[in-house]
């Protein structure tokens, strides 16, 4: 039989999504449902003064108005950040109540101050629109870098300021500065992204008051969570009363992780009026309250030695976390960040200072890649730097720095299992046609064009998050994964998964596992996710983390079933266990003729009873039925690597940047499905350009957001970018049996370094993410000395 | 309150609609065909286009009551007999699609550009798409399903 693993086969999930079959929140219409709209603050930052609904009231369809106040009476809690981090002077982080509905004061623009229920959508947003609300405006806070300068929006937390995080050892890493050739300095600006999956968010809540049981459906990459904390923090419903289903979801990258106040609104608000609720957002509420991303203020010093070695990294980061700490916004420009400042080299010391500031913008919590991106830009940009102070080339500088021997121990907390940074940056060299760059670049000069290229060689940790490795450095919760084997009667197969796809194509990907595992053909599995009615609970997908955590317990759960088969198997073919073979499918017992099919044995677990002549299959003691389930805590984190080299043309009239070259070369470990994977990369990279070129969250002075729409906020679309190379090294991870170390975030990673390092080199000075033309353009006029020969 | 007379996927509707409504809430809420995917509110993202007499549209920005005596071909009335069209094939064959919301209107842009440039080069299918946002893929899967679909059509 030929092995799955490895395999480019089509995705089983793709033809319901080509024919307009898939089943989206949205496509969801239920019996006698009602229609939402929220009122939001058009104010950054305001205190209520009063919500006057009676006019709102009495607009025609309308059933329920519902506030801040209705949600206290009923004591609905808040949303929550998941990780506390601790400062540097050992207190506890500072955090504000974030009320689903507004109390007294609202925080951005976009905050919920009301929900409107009608009969139709239209009667919803007209009567929304009566709400009247009073507001004395504040003035707000906007600017990151000004944050801790500025009044405080919440009483208690003094310079807005939530925590300030150390790691790393700071005397040893100025000891270190102090004892290079040259100290490299940068100031950086990782830019705010709206991650903008395609299908707005959405919820719907649905209460059945005779059973007492809720059903949620939403828009979310991790249903199980969001039924535990609705259900232990905000007091929704219990758990056991509540299902949470994210059915097809349109794209996740991060936004989707978390509950939002609408989740928790709906949901309670069917409650109250026992009837269904639904909610879609337009493209502009998703742009106002969706969780936005990076948002990082940057100072990063490295030392470096006249013959290129590294002695140490000094950053310092002001990171905005918004107007309140969403789930995983404390973990992501902390414990998802400092490590990884590193990167993929040899540095013996290094220290991070993150000071997270609360502003009246929207919430900044994890977007693909989580603070690995913002890791990945300042230590990409820098060591760039460094191998230009040093007159070296950018490949042999990044290699006299690698790590080299595995595992390695870095300074700061990873401890990295398995790698071979050479073997990808050579690969890259090779596919993108380096030694002839200068030639190209030449070329390039010809047609008035400033050609540059630009390197990351790069390195993530993926597979969040091993239980051990995080309580030991204060991280407080790990997250494993869980998976069950389900066999039919009839021989066919239902995996449940913990994790949920939402485009990464798992119902492929893990069918390939189970079938390769069990023997059984791939139409005969199916994959079940996205429902806390179905399988056991699960932490959901983000972090790279489905194939290397989620996978590896789905692959348990069929050893599992593999052992009880192989008792069932000798029992029927009058052997012992441990003379079966299990193969292929097929349970053989060892110098014999003799087996059963996997199918066979699932038929008979599930037929025990004796009858006649037919005596019963299993053998003593042995449960019937074939079902088994596995839940999986990681050893240790999974470190992908790669190297990305992007070139690009700068019309130096225009300040326009193209891509016009791009190389990925990645080790991801075991690859399961590489048409997969590859489609990972494409579509990270693009994110990846979209943020270096093109992307950019602006709020003006007052708070406004001023990229709230496709019009204001620029999408990378098809005709940004050149075919894309890709090629890829494989050392498996050591830390899951697969050997996968994970693939989605790190296109989103590699690239933004990438592209800048290739703006810079060809534009000839620093130019700040998104290198929009204009900017582009005037850092050429400041800088005439680069132009081009023509 | 207008009558409308019109096919959609080759079946003949006629309905009383609201003046106001948009040709993408008609074939969703009215007509339960929810392959036509919504996905901003400024004709920007394409992922609403279904075909109006035979071209392109962004069904968010087309007032259904316009469509008075017209034809209409949405995403779900593509395939022929349950056998999809080799546009839909191409895509699956040259992973052209992840998490599937933006793919309806992709497909169906797609689908005009090859009746109108049967050989188009990937420039040229780069610049038809350019009005179809898709956040998974970086289109590369996309312009070599359209490739091959067009080798095939």
């Amino acid at each position: 039989m030929v092995s799955l693993i490895g395999s480019k086969l089509e995705r089983k999930e793709d033809k319901r999504f080509l024919t307009g079959k898939g089943n989206y929140t949205a496509d969801i219409n239920l019996v006698n449902q009602t229609y939402a709209s929220f009122v939001r603050s058009p104010h950054a930052r305001a205190k209520i003064n009063k919500i006057d609904i009676s006019k709102a009231e009495k607009s025609p369809g309308v059933v329920k108005i519902l506030t801040g106040e209705d949600l206290a009476k009923d004591k609905i809690g808040g949303l929550i950040a998941g990780w506390k981090i601790v400062s540097q002077d050992g207190k506890d982080m500072k955090v504000p109540p974030h009320p689903p509905l507004a109390n007294d004061t609202v925080n951005y623009v976009g905050d919920h101050v009301a929900i409107v229920i009608a009969e139709t959508l239209e009667q919803a947003k007209n009567a929304a629109d009566l709400v009247n609300v009073s507001y004395k405006i504040k003035k707000a806070v906007v600017n990151t870098k000004e944050a801790m300068n500025s009044e405080a929006i919440y009483e208690g937390i003094e310079k807005n300021l939530c925590f300030d995080f150390l790691l790393g050892d700071k005397g040893k890493t100025d000891e270190g500065l102090s004892k290079s050739d040259k100290i490299i300095k940068l100031d950086l600006i990782n830019n705010r992204l709206i991650p903008n999956a395609m299908e707005p968010r959405a919820s719907i809540g649905d209460y059945n008051p005779s059973s007492e049981q809720l059903t949620l459906y939403t828009t979310n990459q991790n249903p199980h969570l969001t039924r535990l904390v609705l259900s232990a923090f905000s007091a929704i419903a219990p758990e056991h009363k509540f299902r949470v289903v994210a059915p097809d979801v349109g794209g996740g990258f991060g936004s989707k992780i978390y509950p939002y106040a609408e989740d928790a609104v709906v949901a309670w608000a069917s409650k109250k009026i026992e009837r269904p609720v639904k909610w879609v957002a337009e493209r502009s509420e998703s742009f106002l309250s969706d969780c936005h991303g990076r948002d990082h203020v940057t100072h990063v010093e490295l030392g470096v030695k006249n013959d290129g070695k590294i002695t140490a990294l000094k950053v310092e980061t002001i990171a905005n976390i918004g107007a309140y700490a969403s789930l995983f916004a404390t973990v992501t420009p902390t414990y998802l960040y400092a490590p990884l400042i590193l990167g993929l080299y040899d540095i013996s010391a290094a220290s991070c200072n993150v000071k997270a500031v609360f502003t009246n913008t929207a919430p900044v919590d994890a977007y693909r890649g989580a603070g690995r991106p913002e890791a990945t830009f300042l230590i990409e940009r820098i060591v760039t730097e460094a191998a230009k102070e040093i007159g070296m080339d950018q490949a042999e500088f990044r290699k006299k720095n690698f790590i080299k021997k595995f595992p390695h121990q870095q300074c700061l907390v990873h401890n990295i299992d398995s790698g071979d940074y050479s073997a990808h940056l050579e690969k890259a060299l090779e596919i993108s046609d380096y030694k002839n760059f200068e030639n190209r670049r030449s070329q390039s000069s010809k047609k008035g064009k400033l050609r540059g290229i630009g390197f990351s060689t790069y390195i993530e940790a993926c597979g969040i998050a091993p239980s051990a490795v995080v309580m030991s450095i204060g991280a407080g919760v790990g997250l494993w994964e869980s998976a069950e084997i389900r066999f039919n009667a009839t021989g066919n197969v239902s995996v449940f998964t913990g994790s949920h796809s939402h485009g990464q194509g798992h119902e492929t990907t893990f069918a390939q596992i189970v079938g390769d595992k069990l023997g059984v053909p791939i139409e005969n599995i199916d994959v079940v996710h996205g429902d806390t009615d179905k399988g056991p609970f699960g932490m959901g997908t983000y972090g790279s983390r489905s194939l290397a955590v989620g996978g590896t317990a789905i692959a348990k759960a069929c050893d599992k079933i593999v052992e009880k088969g192989k008792k069932v198997a000798a029992h029927m073919l009058e052997g012992k266990p441990e003379d079966i073979e299990f193969k292929a499918g097929e349970f053989v017992l060892k110098n014999s003729n003799k087996k059963k099919t996997i199918g066979e044995i699932a038929f008979a677990c599930y037929l025990p009873g004796q009858f006649g002549e037919v005596k019963s299959p299993l053998p003593a003691g042995v449960e019937p039925g074939l079902k088994e389930t596995a839940f999986y805590d990681p050893i240790n984190f999974s470190f992908p690597a790669g190297t990305h080299i992007c070139e690009v043309e700068v019309d130096e009239d225009t300040g326009e940047t193209k891509v016009e070259k791009y190389t990925a070369v990645d080790d991801f470990g075991t690859i399961i499905n590489p048409m997969i994977v590859e489609g990972q990369v494409y579509g990270g990279i693009a994110q990846g350009v979209g943020q270096a070129l093109y992307e950019n969250g602006h709020y003006d002075e007052s708070g406004q957001l001023t990229t709230a729409s496709y019009m204001d906020y620029t999408m990378p679309r098809a005709d940004n970018f050149p075919q894309i190379k890709l090629g890829f090294t494989s050392t498996p991870a050591t830390s899951n049996p697969l050997g996968a170390k994970g693939c989605g975030e790190a296109g989103a990673i590699a690239a933004p370094p990438a592209v800048m390092n290739a703006v810079i080199d060809a534009v000839g000075t620093d130019v700040s993410m998104p290198a929009t033309a204009e900017k582009v353009w005037k850092a050429l006029k400041k800088n005439p000395s680069k132009k081009a020969a023509a | 309150m207008t009558v409308i007379n019109l096919k959609v996927n080759g079946k003949k509707i006629s309905k009383e609609i609201s003046d106001s409504i948009l040709l993408s809430d008609f074939l969703r809420e009215k007509l339960s065909l929810t392959g036509t995917h919504v996905g901003c509110d400024t004709s920007q993202c394409g992922a609403c286009v279904v075909h109006l007499n035979g071209n392109s549209v962004k069904s968010c920005t087309t007032l259904a009551a316009d469509c008075d005596n017209s034809e209409i071909t949405t995403i779900e009335g593509l395939s022929n007999n349950g056998k999809m069209h080799p546009m839909q094939e191409a895509f699956k064959k040259n992973h052209g699609l992840q998490c599937g919301f933006c793919t309806p209107g992709m497909v169906m842009s797609a689908v005009d550009l090859l009746k109108k440039n049967k050989n188009p080069n990937e420039k040229e299918i780069r610049d038809w798409l350019e009005g179809n946002i898709c956040r998974c893929t970086g289109y590369q899967g996309i312009v070599e399903a359209v490739k091959d679909a067009a080798s095939k059509v």
